[in-house]
């Protein structure tokens, strides 16, 4: 393999103490980026199988959760004969700062990877003072 | 062990049969990526692998005989100067994955769909190699 090793193993999510899953499904923790730009914080999160019916987005008072359905696809009268990576939905939560404006969310899914724009709000972007030089 | 057994012990055969044991228990997360599933008939098989995030056209997949290479890279948002990572997990680069089947693919009916992140191929088996079912004529 090239330049990068990468971890490959699915990483099992921990359900939140006060939710009691209704689900028999595996539950995923997705593997995500999160940049944090000027006047936006960028959250990429990597969800094979999920596409933008499947996703749900909420937020509670300061705690952003991502889940994800999956529907696993079984071929028909086939054996599964090796199994290297498990199918399940996703889960993950983060807490959001203050600085977020909230209606202005924005979400995206494109091949399986979720994008989350959460633009700041304009008393927490950072403004450039203009030193000026004395006369 | 048994006291019985200690005229038969063999130091090295022992160290031979730990790693067996260990290599099997660490086997799974050994696995190169990416992960495939391998689903098999007498005439087909169907392998799946997660590649989310990548154009379809940046797959590539080989078939020659008995093995399935798939080869691929891909590049995740770099942060620009004045922006950071706060979190970076995704995966990024090149991988390359060889895949051998339990037999000859006809590589010309191979189909490959590629959705929501999730590659499935469809390899049917080679013709010439297709168990066939052998009438008997009555007299």
């Amino acid at each position: 393999m090239a330049e990068t090793t990468k971890e490959i193993k699915k990483e099992e999510a921990k359900t939140p103490e006060r939710a009691e899953r209704t689900r028999s499904r595996r539950l995923y923790r997705p593997d995500v980026d999160i940049i944090e730009k000027d006047a936006e914080i960028v959250l990429i999160a990597d969800m094979p199988g999920v596409d933008e019916k499947s996703v749900d987005i909420t937020l509670e008072k300061n705690v952003l959760t991502i889940h994800g359905c999956v529907e696993p696809e079984v071929p028909e009268k086939l054996k599964l004969a090796e199994s290297e990576y498990g199918v399940g939905d996703y889960e993950r939560a983060f807490t959001l700062s203050d600085e977020i404006d909230r209606e202005k969310i924005q979400a995206t899914v494109k091949n399986g990877v979720l994008r989350l724009i959460l633009p700041k709000a304009e008393a927490a972007m950072a403004r450039k003072i203009e030193v000026k030089a004395e006369a | 062990m048994l006291w019985s057994d200690l005229e038969l012990f063999d130091p090295w055969r022992e160290i031979e049969r730990m790693e067996k044991i260990l290599s099997r228990l660490t086997a799974r997360s050994r696995v190169e990526f990416p992960a495939v599933n391998l689903w098999l008939s007498g005439d087909e098989a169907v392998v799946t692998t997660e590649l989310p995030g990548i154009e379809p056209g940046n797959i590539d997949i080989s078939v020659i005989g008995k093995s399935l290479t798939l080869r691929g890279s891909r590049r995740t948002e770099e942060a620009k100067e004045g922006e950071s990572y706060h979190r970076r997990e995704r995966w990024h680069g090149k991988f390359s994955k060889k895949i051998e089947l339990p037999f000859n693919v006809d590589a010309d009916k191979v189909n490959a769909k590629y959705s929501k992140g999730v590659l499935k191929l469809h390899l049917p088996r080679a013709e010439a190699e297709k168990p066939r079912k052998i009438s008997i004529a009555a007299e």
